[in-house]
């Protein structure tokens, strides 16, 4: 197998880039084992040798407190890469050398990426890197990973070392008297114990222990409880020290100590500063203007319709080609196999279900895309800053706005794509509240649902009232998010603190492979799953179908209509082409023959197990106002959004409803003594609020890296919803309020 | 003088005295760069006030009002 180099460094750093640089298209995005943390991996070539390359999630240190720099580490000790490429931005020196001490104190070998050194030249700062490397100890390159510059001398060093096999004795710095005896008494005991030295350096495991890093304090508990704790005393007497003395904690000290190094070595003639450091450069100019109080919020406003546009109206074209390919099929499938279960499993089940999810893929393509060049950008983390106050109310985060826009929040989004964009937010609570919540934004699904009912019974209020639709699903949303983060998912808010990044414009390489990863990921991970249950969906639509008296009786009725008139007619009807001209008693025959079918297609949805549960579960839907009818198209509407009206029109014994023109479904309705404007309003709280549709429930379970999730999802959201949609029947009913 | 770092005004600059805050967000700050000694100025903060952005080490960090409570400041 090929030599495994490893990427690491801060965020920002252009890691991603140089990752992109090396292995071209030869790369693919997984996971680490049972986390969400994604794992890319690809393979340099040249001249013949071959290089396994991990992109390492990107950290600023390597402590145990967030999952990215967990994952990075148990990476380094239990895989032991045969090289550590560091990259470190050479705008930002000082603070990127923070992580690279880091490596160096864990006696891992090095080899450092000098990048950025275009940008870092463009504000004046000049790096000897020759210096830097003979005082670290380890190659220092300088790149840019942008243009590729430095890429051969990096990875000609890099091959340099994996040759070199010499120990790399880790770095000892002073931490201040205090701690540096008590870690070589600790260091002592722990060589003599051997407690988990085949894993971790003596000195390194005296450091975490120093630290009160929790991943190695839990394992030595496991290893050698009296050692472990004789450890944490001897730690807990250099902080109470400390304490006393310095009014410091012993982790606060050693992270001076390191700053104080590294200050100590580029003090050494290392570095140049032409200008004052925290001099405002041209990206601080734009955020002069781009976060202003007044410009600020609306260049945001604008950049979010934008995103928004850009996603959901340019992903038409496509989406509609998908559409069209899909009928196109099932039809052509419909001629070819003859009428019957496999035609109706194949049609309807599989060739329907895959064509949903597929139909996704365009869409999730443009938002990705769209994300990606404001990700890149940096503009990303503008808005946040921006927006945190608001969102922080409910628990949630800056960040948290895109997912929610994206799945709705202008009506017409759609959850899938929204739940996937939450990966850009790093912090793990606010992350998970939010993608529990953005499924009751109203994605372009509900709006058919909502077109219906506002036409039937608020014709005159329509703008008014899909405004408050859209404010009811924010205030619903956030609300639930707030509920969400002081019960399940409790717990102090993850420190916002982050970086500004420098705007930059984005590479069309990187955009478009950052989209592509994330769009195959979609389709392979989803796809499978979706297959399965749209099969089990159809079938609880389809069986356990009409018994054969009956299926006889609906044939009979239609040779009774046949032989009422001559047979001229009937054979006129049978042997016209789809778009001929028919006499007028032959049309007459057509549309009677027709409500027979419709009538067979109620009577059979009715039997069916997804009919039995409607019906089953009316004596509890009564309370909301809902019938057996409205009952089987929610349950319908589990499978799409979309499907709620059409399932509602074969309940109705209205055939085939086309959810662009529901005239006679209005009428029905309207006609309907069930029905009324409390009903209605119910429905449309119960549809903005119930259970996602499967496959974002599937997406949920996949990004919280549980099913748990995915499960809880679909039952709060529909108890939830259920709980308003009596509370409005209850309450409109017994004052009187918009019934017929 | 020293003055608590939600207390600054935009492009006041000073250096950090001293930093009191364990657990979790005191070692985000310190990965951050954010450690007693270190020149920092304040760029600037979000239309609501809060979170505050400020320089140091020549990057631009950003943390809300409630984070920068912990951070005392020497200033001119």
């Amino acid at each position: 197998m090929a030599p495994t180099v490893a990427l690491a460094g801060n965020p920002n750093s252009g890691k991603t880039t140089l990752f992109n640089e090396l292995t071209g298209s030869r790369q693919h995005v997984g996971n680490y084992p049972g986390v969400t943390v994604e794992k890319k991996e690809g393979t340099y070539v040249r001249e013949g040798f071959r290089l396994h390359i991990v992109d390492l999630p990107g950290t600023y240190s390597l402590t145990a407190y967030s999952l990215e720099e967990v994952v990075a580490r148990d990476f380094l000790v239990n895989k032991k890469p045969e090289v550590v490429i560091n990259i470190v931005d050479a705008s930002n020196l000082e603070r990127n050398l923070y992580l690279a001490i880091q490596f160096l104190e864990m006696g891992i070998p090095i080899c450092i990426a000098l990048n950025m050194m275009d940008v870092a030249k463009k504000r004046g700062i000049k790096i000897d890197a020759k210096k830097l490397a003979s005082l670290l100890g380890v190659p220092v390159i300088p790149t840019v990973a942008r243009t590729g510059q430095g890429k051969k001398e990096l990875m000609h060093s890099a091959a340099q070392m994996m040759h070199a096999d010499h120990e790399l004795a880790p770095l000892k710095i002073s931490y201040g008297t205090d701690i540096d005896q008590a870690l070589s008494k600790m260091e002592a005991e722990i060589k003599a114990d051997n407690f988990l030295t085949d894993t971790y350096q003596a000195r390194w495991i005296a450091l975490k222990y120093m630290e009160n890093d929790e991943q190695i304090l839990s394992k030595g508990k496991k290893v050698n409880p009296e050692l472990a704790s004789r450890l944490e005393e001897a730690v807990r007497s250099v902080s109470h020290h400390l304490l006393s003395t310095l009014d410091t904690y012993p982790e606060a000290m050693i992270a001076d100590q390191r700053y104080g190094y590294i200050k100590s070595i580029l003090k050494r003639g290392v570095i140049y500063h032409k200008y004052d450091q925290n001099r405002l450069h041209s990206s601080d100019r734009i955020d002069k203007v781009v976060t202003n109080r007044f410009l600020g919020p609306l260049i945001m406003l604008a950049v979010i319709a934008g995103l928004y546009h850009f996603t959901f109206t340019y992903s038409k074209v496509p989406v509609g080609w998908l559409e069209s390919f899909f009928g196109w099929l099932g039809s052509a499938l419909s001629t070819v196999l003859p009428e019957g279960l496999l035609q109706s499993l194949i049609v309807s089940g599989i060739i329907d279900g895959v064509g949903g999810v597929l139909g996704f893929v365009p869409l999730i393509m443009f938002m990705f895309f769209g994300i990606a060049i404001l990700e890149d950008s940096g503009y990303l983390a503008r808005v946040a800053f921006m927006l945190d106050r608001v969102f922080r109310i409910f628990g949630l985060h800056g960040s948290s706005v895109m997912a929610f826009i994206v799945s709705g929040g202008i009506a017409g989004g759609c959850a899938v794509p929204g739940v996937m964009a939450t990966r850009t937010l790093k912090s793990p609570r606010e992350r998970l509240a939010t993608l529990l919540t953005v499924p009751f934004m109203n994605c372009g699904a509900k709006l058919p649902v909502f077109a219906l009912l506002i036409a039937t019974f608020f014709a005159q209020y329509e703008a008014a009232i899909m405004f408050l639709i859209t404010i009811g699903a924010w205030a619903g949303a956030l609300l639930v998010a707030k509920l969400l983060r002081i019960t399940v998912i409790k717990g102090e808010s993850t420190p916002f603190v982050m970086e500004l990044p420098p705007y930059r414009m984005p590479t069309f390489k990187g955009l478009a492979i950052h989209t592509w990863e994330r769009t195959w990921q979609y389709v392979k991970k989803a796809g499978t799953i979706i297959l399965g249950l749209s099969i089990v969906l159809w079938a609880m639509m389809t069986f356990p179908g009409l018994p054969d008296s009956k299926v006889l009786e609906f044939e009979k009725l239609r040779q009774t209509e046949i032989k009422r008139v001559p047979a001229m007619v009937a054979q006129q009807l049978e042997f016209a082409g789809e778009n001929a001209e028919l006499s007028d008693s032959a049309q007459n025959l057509k549309a009677r023959l027709q409500r027979i079918d419709a009538a067979e297609a109620e009577a059979g949805l009715k039997s069916s197990i997804a009919g039995r549960i409607g019906g089953a579960l009316e004596g509890v839907s009564r309370w909301a106002g809902f019938d057996w009818r409205t009952n089987i198209a929610l349950v319908g509407g589990f499978a799409a959004k979309e499907v709620v009206v059409s399932t509602l029109g074969t309940a109705y014994s209205l055939g085939e409803v086309d959810t662009e023109e529901t005239g006679s479904l209005s009428e029905t309705l309207a006609k309907d003594p069930n029905w009324s404007p409390l009903t209605a309003i119910g429905l449309i709280v119960f549809t903005m609020f119930y259970s996602p549709c499967f496959v974002s429930v599937i997406c949920i379970s996949r990004e919280s890296g549980s099913w748990k999730w995915g499960v809880f999802a679909m039952a709060f959201n529909t108890a939830l919803a259920f709980g308003l949609a009596v509370l409005i029947f209850q309450i409109g009913s017994a004052f009187g309020l918009l019934v017929k | 003088m020293r003055i608590n770092m939600r207390n600054m005004h935009d492009n006041q600059a000073g250096t950090i005295a001293s930093i009191k805050v364990s657990g979790e967000l005191g070692r985000r700050l310190r990965d951050m760069g954010l450690v007693p000694g270190t020149e920092i100025r304040i760029q600037g903060r979000a239309p609501l006030y809060d979170p505050v952005a400020l320089r140091i080490r020549g990057a631009t960090l950003t943390l809300r009002n409630n984070e920068a409570d912990y951070i005392e400041v020497e200033v001119e």
